[in-house]
Order: C-alpha cells, then sequence, then structure tokens
C-alpha cells in the first residue's frame, strides 16, 4: 500500500507541474483575445463568442464529473432521420434530434475525446488569429496518447467528421472556427471580385481561371462590378475548360463555374451569394446519371450533413438544364456512349426518388425513371460525339433559348 | 446337381465315448491363460508392461487402504537388454514397492503364484482389483517370456526380517513352485511389498503408456504419493529416493507433479485416507437365477427366512412372505420357516421371479467411497495446470441392484492447449481406464453433453474442443466392464443418465466461469479504452475551462473504475471463491480458480476475443515505470486483499 502511496504523489507532482505550464497559456490567450478585440472589431467579438462557447462546453463536462455525473456533451444529429424538407423554403434544415456523446460508452469514448481535442485546437487557432486548412486540424491534433501507441486520429476523414460534429454542437460555422477546407472549383466570368482586399477581374483569368477559396464571407470576398446575368455551373474542369476556351461567358454574359464534383462549401457558397445578392439565376449542367442528380440536389436545397447551414448555402431556385435523359434520342447519339446503370446506380437512383423533396416533383420522378427505363447514364463529355464544341454552341444555347429545364 | 457335387467320402477314424473320455481332462485355470493371455490385457509387450505395473499399483493401493496405511508407493523400471529393433520387445525388470502391510509368508505362494485367488472376488465390496488373476498374471507372463521367476520381498511385521521368495509357477497345476525362501534385511523400513518380475516388454511414453496410468491414477488418488522410475532415469540414482522431501510447492502455493533427473513424484496432497467401504450382501435385482440357486443350495441356513435375511440385502420378512406365499402351491405351501433343503428347483425359480417383482428398498450405498470433491480437485490440482477446476459428486445410485455412485470433475483453461480436442480421463473405483475409450459409457456421456451451453466449441457428435480436461469416475461394488481387460464402463441407462447429470453440473459452473471471464475480459478492456483517454480529456479541459488536471483526472478514473468494477472481482459470489493469502484453498466447495499466470495465455482456443488485449499502462503513469513492474506490484495488492479476504 505504502508504494502505491509513493507512486500517487509523484504522478501529482508531475501532473501539477503540467497544470501550471497551461494555466500560463490560457491566461495568455485571454491577453491574445483582448488585442484582438481592439484591432479587428466584427471578427474579434465572433471570435470572443467562439470560444466562449468551447469553454462552456468543457466547463459542463468539468462540473458533471465533479458532482459525480458521468461527462457527455450534445452532438445534434447529422443524418437523413434527422433531416427535415421545408417546402416552402425549399431547402433542407437540420432537426431538433440531438445525441449524446458519452465518454463511458465504448463506441464513443474515442470519438469524445477527438472532439475536446480540437475544441482544445480551435481555441488554440483563436487565440493565434491564424486559420488552418481541415487537413491541417488533423495534423494540430494529431499526436500519440501517452503510453500508448494510439494515435488521437487515425486519418484526416476522421478528423473531418469531428470537425462537422464540433461546427454543429457549437453551432458555429467553420469559418467561425477559423478552418476552411482545401481549394476546390473554378470560376470564369463578366464579374469582378474583391479576394481580401485584392481585386480579381474574372474576365481575365487566362485558361485557369479564379479559384473559388473555401471560405467566401462577405468579410474576405466582396463583389464589384456584376455585369455577368446569370450564371452556369458544370460538374467538372473538364467540361468547364470546353466552356472557357471557346469562351463561352463572353458570348452569353455569364458567370462559368465548375465544382470538381460535388461543390464544396465555398463554391455553394459563392453560387448562394451571387443568386441572393444579385439576382443572377444558376444553371447546372451536370451528368446523365443519380451523382449528377444528387449535385444538383444539393445545390438547390442543401446537403443532410450540412443541413444546418442550408439557408446560407441553397439556391432553392437553380435550374438543371442537362443532361437529361432524353438527350440520347434528342441529340441522336450513338450507342458508345451508354453506360450501363449498376446496381449501386439503380438503388442510389431510387433512393433520390423517394427523397421528400423529389417525391413530389413530377418532372424528375419523370426524369428519373426514364433513365431508369433506358438503363443507361450518360456524361457530359458524350455530347463531344456530335462534334467538339457540340455542348457550348448548340447544346446550352438550345437549352437557355427554349428555357428547357428541370426546377 | 447333387450327384456332381456329392464330397468325396473320406474314412473318418471312428471315435467312441471311451476313447475321447481319454483325451479329456481338467484345463489348469493357468494353462487356460497362457493360451489366453489377451484376455487378461498381456496381448502384446506395450499392454503387458502397463498391465503389470497396474495390477501391482492397485493391489498395493488396496492393501495399504485396508490397513489405514497412507500409502506410498515406488514403480522403477529397469531396462535389462535393449529391443534390438524397433519392432521387437527388450528386457525389463519392473519392480513396485509399497507400504502396505505386508503378506503373511504362508500366503505368498497363494497370493502371487494362484490365478484366481484373493479375498475380492467373492464379496461385494467396492475395491480396485475384482477377479484376482492379476498380479500373478503378470508373473505367469514374466516366466513365460523370460523364464525368470517372480521375485517377492514381504515384510508383514516391523522390526523383523522380510522375507524373500522367488516363485515359479507351474502351469499345468496352478501351484507356485518356490525356488528361493529366505529372510532378508535389505528392505526398507516398516512393513511393506516388494514385487520384482522381469519379462519382455516395450517401454514406451504418452498415450496408454504406465506414466499415463500413474498420472491418472495420482490424480484419483490424492492421498497417495507415488514416485516413478522410468529406464531412462533408473541409472540415474539406482538407491530408493528420499521421496517427498524434494517436492515443493511452486509460486502459487499448489503442489504439483514434478520431474527430477532420476524420477518422477507424484505428490501426497491429501492427507486422509479414503473411508473405509462395508462390504454388502447382495441385492435381489443384481442376482440371476442361477446364482440364486446356487445360494440357496451352499447356504448354511436351514430356513427360508434365515436364508434371505444373512445372504441378501434389503429383503424385509414382509417381502419374503409375500414372495413365498407366490410360489406356494395346493401341494406345496411355502413360508419363512420352510426348510431350505425342501425347495423344489421348480418353486426356487417362482420364489425368485417373485421376488424380482416384489418392491424392495435400494440397496444400502455406505459401501461406496467416491473420491469425493476435496480430493478430486486436490488431485486435478496437482496434475493438471489449469486455472479453474470444479469437481462434483453425485448422489447414490443403482443399476441391476449395485449401488454406484458417479462423480465428474473439470479443468479449464490455463496451460492446457486450446486448439485440441478435450482430453477424457476415466476411471472405476479410482482405477485409470486407459484404453477402448469410445467403447465407454464414461465418454459416450462426455460426447452426449452439449458443451455449447457452457462456453465451449463442440463439433457436433464429438468431444468439445479446448482448454479442458474432463475427469469422470464410477464407484461400485460391481463395475459393469465390457470385457475382461477392465477398459470400458458398459453402458447401462442408468449409469449414463448419472454421468450426463454430474458432467452438467460440472459444466454449468464451468460455463459461469467462462461468462464471468469473458465479461471480465471485456470490461477490462473498457477500462483500458477509458483510461487511454481520460488524460487526454482532462489535458484539453485543462486548457479551456483552467479547471485542474490532476483533479479532474482522478474524477474521471474514478468514474471509470466504477463503471468496469467487474473487471476487479475476484470472484466472490455465486460459489466461486478466491484463493486466500497461503494459497491453500479458502473453503473450497467445489471450484478452484486459479489466477492465470499470463491472461493473455489463456485467451487460446475456445474463448474467443473480440480484440487483442492491451496492455494497461495508466496515462498519468510516471513514465520511467517498466510494465512488468506494475504488474506484479498489481499482483501483490492483489494478494494483500485475498488476505483480507481470508482473514
Amino acid at each position: 500500500m505504502a508504494k502505491k502511496t509513493t507512486k500517487k504523489k509523484v504522478v501529482k507532482k508531475v501532473a501539477k507541474k503540467k497544470v501550471a505550464k497551461t494555466i500560463s497559456k490560457k491566461s495568455l490567450k485571454n491577453a491574445a483575445g483582448k488585442t484582438a478585440v481592439g484591432s479587428k472589431n466584427k471578427a474579434g467579438k465572433r471570435d470572443q463568442d467562439t470560444s466562449v462557447k468551447l469553454t462552456k462546453m468543457a466547463q459542463s463536462i468539468v462540473t458533471a464529473v465533479h458532482s459525480d455525473k458521468e461527462p457527455e456533451m450534445d452532438v445534434p444529429i447529422r443524418a437523413a432521420s434527422n433531416t427535415n424538407w421545408n417546402a416552402k423554403k425549399g431547402i433542407l434544415e437540420m432537426g431538433d434530434s440531438v445525441g449524446t456523446r458519452q465518454l463511458f460508452n465504448l463506441g464513443q469514448a474515442r470519438k469524445f475525446m477527438q472532439t475536446l481535442l480540437h475544441g482544445k485546437s480551435v481555441d488554440e487557432l483563436l487565440v493565434a488569429d491564424k486559420t488552418l486548412s481541415l487537413r491541417g486540424m488533423f495534423y494540430k491534433s494529431l499526436h500519440t496518447i501517452e503510453g500508448t501507441k494510439e494515435k488521437t486520429f487515425d486519418d484526416q476523414t476522421e478528423s473531418d467528421g469531428i470537425l462537422e460534429d464540433l461546427e454543429v454542437s457549437l453551432g458555429s460555422l467553420r469559418e467561425e472556427l477559423h478552418i476552411f477546407a482545401k481549394k476546390r472549383g473554378t470560376m470564369v466570368g463578366n464579374i469582378t471580385v474583391v479576394d481580401n482586399g485584392d481585386e480579381i477581374n474574372c474576365k481575365k483569368m487566362g485558361s485557369g481561371g479564379y479559384a473559388i477559396p473555401s471560405i467566401c464571407e462577405p468579410e474576405v470576398i466582396q463583389f464589384k462590378d456584376v455585369k455577368a446575368k446569370f450564371i452556369l455551373h458544370v460538374e467538372k474542369d473538364t467540361v468547364w475548360q470546353r466552356f472557357n476556351e471557346d469562351r463561352f461567358w463572353e458570348k452569353h454574359n455569364c458567370i462559368l463555374t465548375e465544382g470538381s464534383g460535388q461543390p464544396t462549401r465555398g463554391v455553394r457558397r459563392m453560387l448562394h451569394r451571387l443568386n441572393k445578392e444579385h439576382g443572377l439565376p444558376v444553371y447546372c449542367l451536370l451528368d446523365c446519371d443519380p451523382w449528377g442528380h444528387y449535385i444538383y440536389s444539393v445545390i438547390k436545397q442543401g446537403s443532410i450533413s450540412l443541413a444546418f447551414e442550408s439557408s446560407r448555402l441553397a439556391i432553392p431556385d437553380a435550374k438543371y438544364l442537362g443532361i437529361r435523359s432524353i438527350d440520347f434520342e434528342r441529340c441522336g447519339l450513338s450507342d458508345d456512349v451508354k453506360i450501363e446503370l449498376n446496381d449501386r446506380d439503380i438503388k442510389r437512383a431510387k433512393q433520390i426518388a423517394s427523397y421528400p423533396w423529389f417525391e413530389k416533383n413530377k418532372q424528375w420522378q419523370k426524369e428519373i425513371k426514364q433513365m431508369l427505363n433506358n438503363g443507361f447514364k450518360m456524361e457530359v463529355e458524350s455530347l463531344i460525339t456530335k462534334d467538339i464544341s457540340y455542348v457550348t454552341e448548340e447544346y446550352v444555347p438550345a437549352r437557355l433559348k427554349a428555357k428547357d429545364w428541370l426546377g | 446337381m447333387a450327384k456332381t457335387t456329392a464330397p468325396k467320402k473320406t474314412k473318418r477314424t471312428k471315435a467312441d465315448a471311451e476313447s475321447m473320455a481319454s483325451k479329456q481332462r481338467d484345463i489348469s485355470v493357468s494353462e487356460f491363460f497362457a493360451k489366453n493371455r489377451h484376455l487378461l490385457g498381456f496381448d502384446n509387450p506395450r499392454k503387458a508392461l502397463l498391465t503389470t505395473v497396474k495390477e501391482a499399483v492397485d493391489n498395493a493401493l488396496d492393501a495399504c487402504e485396508e490397513a489405514s496405511i497412507l500409502p506410498e508407493i515406488e514403480v522403477k523400471i529397469e531396462e535389462v537388454t535393449a529391443p534390438t529393433h524397433a519392432s521387437k520387445p527388450g528386457r525389463y525388470i519392473v519392480t513396485i514397492t509399497d507400504n502396505g502391510p505386508g503378506i503373511v509368508r504362508k500366503q505368498v505362494e497363494n497370493i502371487f503364484g494362484r490365478l484366481l485367488y484373493g479375498s475380492k472376488f467373492h464379496r461385494l465390496k467396492m475395491s480396485r482389483g475384482q477377479q484376482g488373476i492379476g498380479i500373478s498374471a503378470a508373473g505367469m507372463y514374466g516366466l513365460m517370456t523370460t523364464g525368470k521367476p517372480m521375485i517377492i520381498t514381504t515384510r508383514p511385521k516391523k522390526n523383523k526380517p522380510a522375507h524373500h521368495l522367488e516363485l515359479a509357477m507351474d502351469t499345468t497345476k496352478n501351484k507356485p513352485e518356490v525356488t528361493v525362501d529366505i529372510e532378508t534385511d535389505d528392505f526398507p523400513d516398516g512393513t511393506g511389498t516388494r514385487v520384482a518380475i522381469e519379462m519382455e516388454a516395450k517401454f514406451f511414453r504418452g498415450k496408454g503408456s504406465v506414466e499415463t496410468y500413474l498420472e491418472q491414477t495420482a490424480i484419483s488418488n490424492p492421498h497417495c504419493s507415488i514416485t516413478f522410475i522410468p529406464p531412462d532415469k533408473a541409472n540415474e540414482n539406482p538407491d530408493l529416493a528420499e521421496s517427498n522431501e524434494s517436492v515443493e510447492a511452486d509460486e502459487q502455493g499448489i503442489l504439483r507433479t514434478q520431474e527430477f533427473s532420476d524420477r518422477i513424484v507424484y505428490p501426497r496432497t491429501v492427507d486422509e485416507l479414503p473411508p473405509e467401504t462395508e462390504e454388502i450382501k447382495p441385492h435381489p435385482y443384481g442376482v440371476e437365477l442361477g446364482t440364486f440357486l446356487t445360494m440357496l443350495n451352499k447356504t448354511e441356513e436351514k430356513q427360508l427366512s434365515g436364508f434371505f435375511r444373512k445372504e441378501f440385502c434389503r429383503v424385509p420378512p414382509s417381502t419374503v412372505k409375500e414372495v413365498t406365499a407366490a410360489a406356494s402351491t395346493k401341494g406345496n405351501s411355502y413360508s419363512g420357516s420352510t426348510w431350505v433343503k425342501t425347495v423344489e428347483s421348480k418353486d426356487a425359480e417362482k420364489i425368485y421371479k417373485a421376488l424380482q417383482e416384489a418392491k424392495l428398498r435400494s440397496p444400502p450405498t455406505d459401501c461406496l467411497s467416491p473420491i469425493g470433491v476435496k480430493q478430486m480437485l486436490a488431485g486435478l490440482l496437482k496434475g493438471v495446470k489449469a486455472e479453474f477446476y470444479t469437481a462434483s459428486t453425485r448422489k447414490p445410485s443403482v443399476y441391476r441392484g449395485n449401488p454406484f455412485q458417479i462423480e465428474a470433475a473439470i479443468a479449464f483453461g490455463g496451460e492446457l492447449p486450446g486448439d485440441q480436442q478435450a482430453r477424457v480421463i476415466r476411471y472405476a473405483n479410482r482405477v485409470p481406464l486407459l484404453h477402448q475409450q469410445s467403447a465407454c459409457s464414461s465418454f459416450k456421456s462426455v460426447i452426449d453433453t452439449s458443451w455449447k451451453n457452457y462456453g465451449m466449441q463442440q463439433p457436433r457428435g464429438g468431444v468439445p474442443v479446448g482448454p479442458l480436461v474432463v475427469m469422470i469416475h464410477m464407484a461400485s461394488v460391481w463395475v459393469p466392464f465390457t470385457s475382461e481387460s477392465k477398459d470400458a464402463i458398459a453402458d447401462y441407462d442408468e449409469i449414463r443418465k448419472e454421468m450426463s447429470l454430474a458432467l452438467q453440473e460440472c459444466g454449468r459452473k464451468l460455463g459461469q466461469y467462462i461468462r464471468r471471464r469473458q465479461r471480465m475480459k471485456r470490461d477490462a478492456q473498457k477500462r483500458d479504452v477509458f483510461e487511454r483517454y481520460i488524460g487526454e480529456i482532462s489535458r484539453a479541459c485543462n486548457y479551456l475551462t483552467g479547471t485542474d488536471t490532476q483533479e479532474l483526472y482522478d474524477a474521471l478514473l474514478a468514474q471509470a473504475k466504477a463503471r468496469t468494477e467487474i473487471a476487479d472481482a475476484q470472484l466472490d459470489d455465486e460459489g466461486n471463491f478466491i484463493k486466500d493469502s497461503a494459497g491453500n484453498l479458502a473453503k473450497a466447495d467445489d471450484v478452484i480458480i486459479l489466477d492465470s499466470i499470463d491472461s493473455s495465455n489463456t485467451t487460446k482456443g475456445a474463448v474467443a476475443e473480440a480484440k487483442p488485449i492491451v496492455k494497461k499502462k495508466r496515462v498519468s503513469k510516471a513514465s520511467g515505470k517498466s510494465t512488468s513492474k506494475k504488474r506484479t506490484s498489481k499482483k501483490s495488492s492483489k494478494k494483500a486483499a485475498a488476505g483480507l479476504f481470508g482473514a
């Protein structure tokens, strides 16, 4: 027994040292917070709110433990079951279901620990007034747990999920946590953007285009000189290149964007702001397959995992130009462009058709049914079989002229 | 057809009754044996060695117990000539020495020199040997294969010289011939007997060997101490070893079988002799008609009432009245007072039938001497390195008028191999049965038990697979063997049923233990997980709120411990108990659980584990300490706790 107590004492001493160290950090942080308030008023205030939220979260755990309750935290559930379709607003909204994340639950213990680690990292970012990428956050909170061979995070995917959890449970946006995602998506067109004070004329972006940043909040991005009349959003870079080379945006006075597949929050925020602030209609040119359909769905009414941000991201009046399932016959395409639907595609298509926001849309029910009847899918590039510039010179202009789209 | 196939007429020498009579003569039992030695377990040189040891040891144990002496037996096998070829037998001298009561000089020849001579055949009493063939048959086998007489040294009285005899048997006369008869002092102090037989044999180890037999005998007879000197050790130390002194308890405080350079010692772990068994009279249900008639002829009683009272058990006067009335006809009326001599054989048959149908009480069961739960546990503990032991003794029961009692015991885990079939060790009246396993009722009952219910794997129609030893013992005044070589118990419904019940009793406890162990493992893993993260959490909280890291850590740790309390439990409720600090068994009932030496060792095989075990290490622990140090300190604290419990 005697042995045991001495050991404990040693441990305690070590721990106390640690406490001293971390407390100094804390005070440093407070000082930094104050200066932040002084220099950047709005952002500083927001940072402080976030910081308070983080402290609250940790404090509730400490209080629970010391009053002999088991620590837990509330994390709103990000799943289809907790996503409501708001037909009036035309967007997806997150429901009220809240899951509790418990430390003393074998399945949740690790996530519990990770959430707190990321909370700490975010707080450090706020203090330093710096931003980090998702990958950066992964490394920020990554270390081997003392006395084991276990790492705090196995990979970035695990870390990303935790950050989204942190967002919803704090009710703060990613930007407010000083985190940004990898840039994805390009833009070109008749518009000038002020990005962090730099004026960028999107008419003069060469063949590469302007990379849409991850954070498109008004503090960072302002619009100037919006001459374009609409936005054409295409699914991927390859198609975008075709339109850019043919200077489609110049001919039709529009903005041309692409999202490299499922558009990131940055791209969606950009489209949303242009749509809301400048009333530019958004037309989407996507593949004729369930994945293309779902990209449209996300742009239009928001995604399930980010339902809490739908009001800032969704564009309920976005239109779907094509590719349509009838295009195979309408455009007289050859059999070579057909890509057979596999089981996964069929399953996904049926799932999409049954989403409440598609369920009552007769046009879309018809479109999906038609695709399933065809038994094949088509990519935008399939139009190249007609002519290299068929899509830019004939297909899209014809659709726009005829106002032939799905809503 | 008939014509073509008609056999050739051969001239047959006519034998008449006279000429045949000239060839008809007595067959000596010994001669019969000489030609039919396989019936008694001398079919091949391997088995001959085992049978010899077995008969001698059985006799020695029986003699010691009857004389209330704690048996000490030494078995020595010396090689005289090595086998010239692997398929040929070698020549060995088998010497068995006991500390029994010795044998009176004039009986030596009868006991060792005549087949079918003994005290055990004529009575219904639970003893190891039954027919009285054994040891003399071994002597005869030796004589036949080597021509050397059997050497017997016995000292029936303390402080007097021992008798040294050399016996050869005349197979034609079933009579011994004494070739040497002297007195000698070359014998250990005290009473006892030593038999040495030189024979052609084959020495081997493993299944069905002398070593296995002795090992299993030691398990079922924890009150005896056996020293075994196999041929490869026989030359190391020719003197009789001071056997028990050098066997020491291992770190767990358990006396176990130990192998030395010159001998293997199976130590005594129980200091009480098994209770003395009573001899009983036959129960009518177990007597066949022929036997009944013989008894009627031979009885010294004059009247029927006396005959039933003296020759049988459980036949009250009311039953005598009943059965004699049943046999009565107009001419002959029978009653208890009828003279035995006047009973006609056809009426005797009627009486017998009535007796079989009469409602009789079961035979008395005080004639049985089960090994006992405590003794079985002690025996298994000595011979089998496991972590969990349980045993059960059923109440006596009766088959065909013979009382019997079934016992079962189980050892599980520990160092037993996890990927092999369970080992079944069978006993009848404490004697290990080594052959014909699949024909034996006890083996069948192991197969019939559904071990899956108790957390073991079991292929369909097979023995369970896993780190398991199953022991079954049948004690009876008359064990129904399937053959004379006494290797398998015959299949009687009553016996099978009792065996199944005994196995189920043990199985239930095993299941309880296995489930509990799994739960403990799961909880320990859980705690590991929690403890791993607690450090991180308390540091993050400290950063965010400024709370004291250590305080929070301790509070969380306490919660984690409370959540996973079972991992600390020492299996103390539900009939499971803890080993006390001295390593003795706490007020043991029927279960022993040892701290497994290394928990990772025990996970092989049967109990499937969800996750590999992560070694415990506290997050906040001073980093310099090694894992092994932690383990030992933990162990000592556990022991201390157990000590408190014991007090």
